[in-house]
C-alpha cells in the first residue's frame, strides 16, 4: 500500500465518521447511498480534480456535479474533509436555517448545482461540457449518479447527446450499489447489462471496485482517455459500506441515529478501521 | 365596417399575395423573425450558443462562422434545458428551442430546477404557442404555458404580439440577468403597424386610451381581438382603452393599478387557459388593490381545444373573439352600473 491510497483512505474513514454523526442529527440522513460513494468522492476530491478549496468558483476548475442529489451528505462531509468549509459547519445540518440541506445546495462552497430531483445531473454536464470544447478548455466534468437514477430518461437523453458530440470531457461515474428504497434495481427497473447498455450508447466504460481507491484512480486519474467518446466509470459499491449492520441493505436507505446507536456506529467504524490497518 | 380578425391576419393566398404588392409587405412569422434575429445576434457575439431539439427551425448553414455555436440536441427537451442551464452556468448566454407545450410541460422540471432555481440567463424560444399549431391538435396546443412560466421565480415572460415586436423582444432580452420565455407562434399574424408606443419589458405597452373600460390583451390574436372589440364599443359609445401586455412576468403592476382606478371595469384577452395565465395574472392585481373593479376574462375554458382546423377557427371555437370581448366588456360595465 502506498501512503497515497494509506492517505485517501484515511480520509475515507473520517468522511464516513463524519455521515455518521450527519445521521444522528434529528432530521437524520440518507445514510447507505452516502456511504457507498465514499471512496469515489475522495479519490476525486483529493486526487482527480483540479480544484482548490481556497477558491471554490476558480473559473479553470474541473467539476462535480452529485447527480445522486441524496448523497449530500456524503459530498458535504467529503468537502468539509477536503477544507472547503470548517468541519464544524457540518453541525449545523438539519438545524432551521442552515445552508446544508439534505439534497445539495449551490449555497454550499464546493457544491457546483442543486441537485437531487433525479436525471438532471447528466444534461448538466453535457451543458458544461459543450462550453468546455467551445473555449477550447480542458477542464473536466466528473458527474456521479446513482445506479437507480438510471431509471429516470432524461440520463439517457444526455447519455445520447454527449456521444453524438462526442463530449470526450465528461466522465460519469454510476455508484452501482444495486439497491434503490424498496429493494434491488433489478427488480425494481433492471439495469443490466448495464456496461453493454452504455456501450450501446457510444461510452467508453470502465468497471471497478468502487471501494478501492487504486481501482478508481487508475479509471478516473487520466480522464478522459478515449478521444471524442465520454467516459462512464461503473463503481460496484455497497449501500451502507462500513456499516455491517446494515451493509448491502435497502433499510440502510435513510437513518436517524439515536444517541446509542450512534455511538455503537462509529466504534464500529474504529474497530474497522484499526482491523484493517496494514501490519507492514 | 368592422374589421375582423380574419381581415387583418395575413393568410398566404393568391388574392391577398396580389394585394399585398400593392399595399405593405406581407407580415412574417414570428419563428422566422427570431431565427433571423438570432442569426444576426450570434454573429455579433460569441457569448450566445443556439440549443435546439430538432425543430427544423433551423439549418446548419444559416450560421455561418458561428456554426459551432449551433447544436441540435435532438427530440430530448430535459435534456435541452439541462445542458442549456450547464452552458449558462459557464458564462454562454443559451437561446433553446422548442415548442411551448414541450418547454411548459414535458420539460418544466428541468426549467424549474435546472434553470429557474439557479437564475440562469436561458432563453427558451416556445413556438407553436396556443393554439397556433392548429390541426396539429390538442397534443400540440399549449394552453398552459403562461401559467407555468409565470409561476417560476426569476422567470421574465414575454409574448410579443407581432413581427417587429419578436425581433425588438429577442434582442432586448439577451442582457436580461435571469431566464426568459419567449412566447412565439407558429404563422405570421398581421403587423400592428408602425408608430406603436415603444416596448419595454415589464411595462404595458398603451395601443388605446379610453376612460370606460380597459382591455388588456397578450400575444397576436388577442391584442388585435382587443383592437377591433375597442372600434366596435367606440361605435356604441363606449370607450375602451387597450394595453398590450407583452410582458406576462414582471406584470406591469402600476399599469394596472391605473387602470382599475380610472377605467370603471378590465377585460382580459389571451390565447390560453383561463386559468393561470394573463386573466388570473391581472385579477390577483385587481383584487389585491381592492378597488373594486370588476376583471372579466376571455380564455379557453376548462376544456381542450378538440377537433381539426386553424388556428383562427379554433380560436373562434373557443371563444377567443372580438365579439366576445365586447360583450364581455359590455357585462362587465352593466354589473358595475347596476
Amino acid at each position: 500500500m502506498t501512503v497515497t491510497e494509506l492517505t485517501l483512505r484515511q480520509h475515507a474513514q473520517t468522511v464516513r465518521e463524519m455521515i455518521v454523526d450527519l445521521c444522528a442529527n434529528p432530521e437524520g440522513g440518507h445514510l447507505g447511498g452516502s456511504m457507498s460513494l465514499v471512496e469515489i468522492l475522495v479519490t476525486l476530491y483529493h486526487r482527480v480534480l483540479r480544484i482548490s478549496p481556497d477558491a471554490p468558483d476558480a473559473p479553470d476548475r474541473d467539476l462535480l456535479v452529485l447527480s445522486k442529489g441524496h448523497g449530500a451528505i456524503g459530498l458535504y462531509a467529503a468537502l468539509a474533509e477536503r477544507g472547503f468549509f470548517p468541519r464544524e459547519l457540518l453541525a449545523e445540518y438539519g438545524m432551521p436555517d442552515s445552508m446544508l440541506t439534505a439534497h445539495p445546495n449551490p449555497a454550499v462552497p464546493g457544491v457546483e448545482m442543486p441537485t437531487g430531483s433525479l436525471g438532471h445531473g447528466l444534461s448538466l454536464g453535457v451543458g458544461f461540457a459543450l462550453d468546455f470544447r467551445l473555449t477550447g478548455s480542458d477542464r473536466r466534468c466528473f458527474v456521479v449518479l446513482g445506479d437507480g437514477e438510471l431509471q429516470e430518461g432524461s440520463v439517457w437523453e444526455a447519455a445520447m447527446a454527449a456521444s453524438t458530440h462526442r463530449l470526450d470531457r465528461l466522465v460519469a461515474i454510476v455508484d452501482r450499489n444495486g439497491l434503490q428504497i424498496t429493494g434491488s434495481t433489478e427488480a425494481t427497473a433492471g439495469l443490466e447489462p448495464l456496461a453493454d447498455r452504455w456501450r450501446a450508447f457510444g461510452w467508453n466504460v470502465l468497471q471497478v471496485d468502487g471501494h478501492d481507491t487504486r481501482q478508481l484512480y487508475a479509471a478516473l486519474g487520466d480522464a478522459p482517455r478515449v478521444p471524442g467518446r465520454p467516459t462512464v466509470v461503473l463503481a460496484r459499491t455497497v449501500k451502507g459500506k462500513g456499516l455491517p449492520q446494515v451493509e448491502g441493505q435497502a433499510r440502510s436507505h435513510y437513518a436517524r441515529m439515536a444517541g446509542r446507536q450512534h455511538k455503537r456506529a462509529l466504534a464500529v467504524l474504529r474497530a474497522q478501521a484499526t482491523r484493517e490497518e496494514p501490519t507492514t | 365596417m368592422t374589421v375582423t380578425i380574419a381581415d387583418r391576419t395575413a393568410v398566404p393566398s393568391p388574392e391577398r399575395a396580389a394585394d399585398a404588392v400593392a399595399c405593405a409587405p406581407e407580415p412574417r412569422p414570428g419563428r422566422e423573425v427570431y431565427r433571423d434575429t438570432l442569426v444576426d445576434l450570434l454573429a455579433a457575439d460569441p457569448r450566445l450558443v443556439c440549443l435546439d431539439s430538432d425543430t427544423g427551425l433551423f439549418s446548419p448553414v444559416d450560421w455561418g462562422a458561428a456554426a459551432d455555436r449551433y447544436v441540435n440536441l435532438g427530440i430530448a427537451e430535459q435534456n435541452l434545458m439541462g445542458a442549456a442551464a450547464g452552458l449558462a452556468r459557464s458564462g454562454r448566454i443559451p437561446f433553446v428551442n422548442t415548442m411551448a407545450t414541450f418547454a411548459a410541460s414535458r420539460a418544466v422540471e428541468a426549467v424549474k430546477l435546472d434553470i429557474a432555481l439557479n437564475n440562469l440567463p436561458v432563453r427558451i424560444a416556445a413556438t407553436h404557442s396556443g393554439l397556433s399549431a392548429g390541426h396539429l391538435g390538442s397534443t400540440h396546443h399549449a394552453l398552459e404555458d403562461l401559467a407555468v412560466m409565470r409561476m417560476l421565480p426569476n422567470m421574465t415572460v414575454l409574448v410579443p404580439a407581432d413581427a417587429a415586436a419578436t425581433e425588438e423582444l429577442v434582442r432586448a432580452c439577451v442582457d436580461l440577468p435571469g431566464p426568459v420565455y419567449l412566447r412565439l407562434g407558429r404563422g405570421a399574424t398581421a403587423d400592428l403597424g408602425p408608430g406603436l408606443p415603444p416596448l419595454r419589458i415589464g411595462r404595458a405597452q398603451p395601443l388605446r386610451e379610453g376612460e370606460d373600460v380597459t382591455i388588456v390583451a397578450t400575444g397576436p390574436y388577442p391584442v388585435l381581438a382587443a383592437l377591433e372589440a375597442a372600434d366596435t364599443l367606440a361605435a356604441e359609445g363606449i370607450s375602451a382603452a387597450v394595453l398590450n401586455m407583452h410582458t406576462v412576468k414582471p406584470l406591469d403592476v402600476e399599469a394596472l393599478h391605473a387602470a382599475a382606478r380610472t377605467t370603471r371595469a378590465i377585460v382580459t384577452v389571451e390565447e390560453h387557459w383561463a386559468s393561470g395565465g394573463l386573466g388570473s395574472a391581472v385579477a390577483e392585481v385587481v383584487a389585491e388593490l381592492g378597488a373594486g373593479c370588476p376583471v372579466r376574462r376571455v380564455a379557453v375554458a376548462d376544456r381542450f381545444a378538440a377537433g381539426s382546423g386553424g388556428q383562427r377557427h379554433l380560436l373562434e371555437r373557443n371563444g377567443i373573439t372580438a365579439t366576445a370581448v365586447a360583450e364581455r366588456a359590455r357585462g362587465a360595465l352593466r354589473a358595475r352600473t347596476a
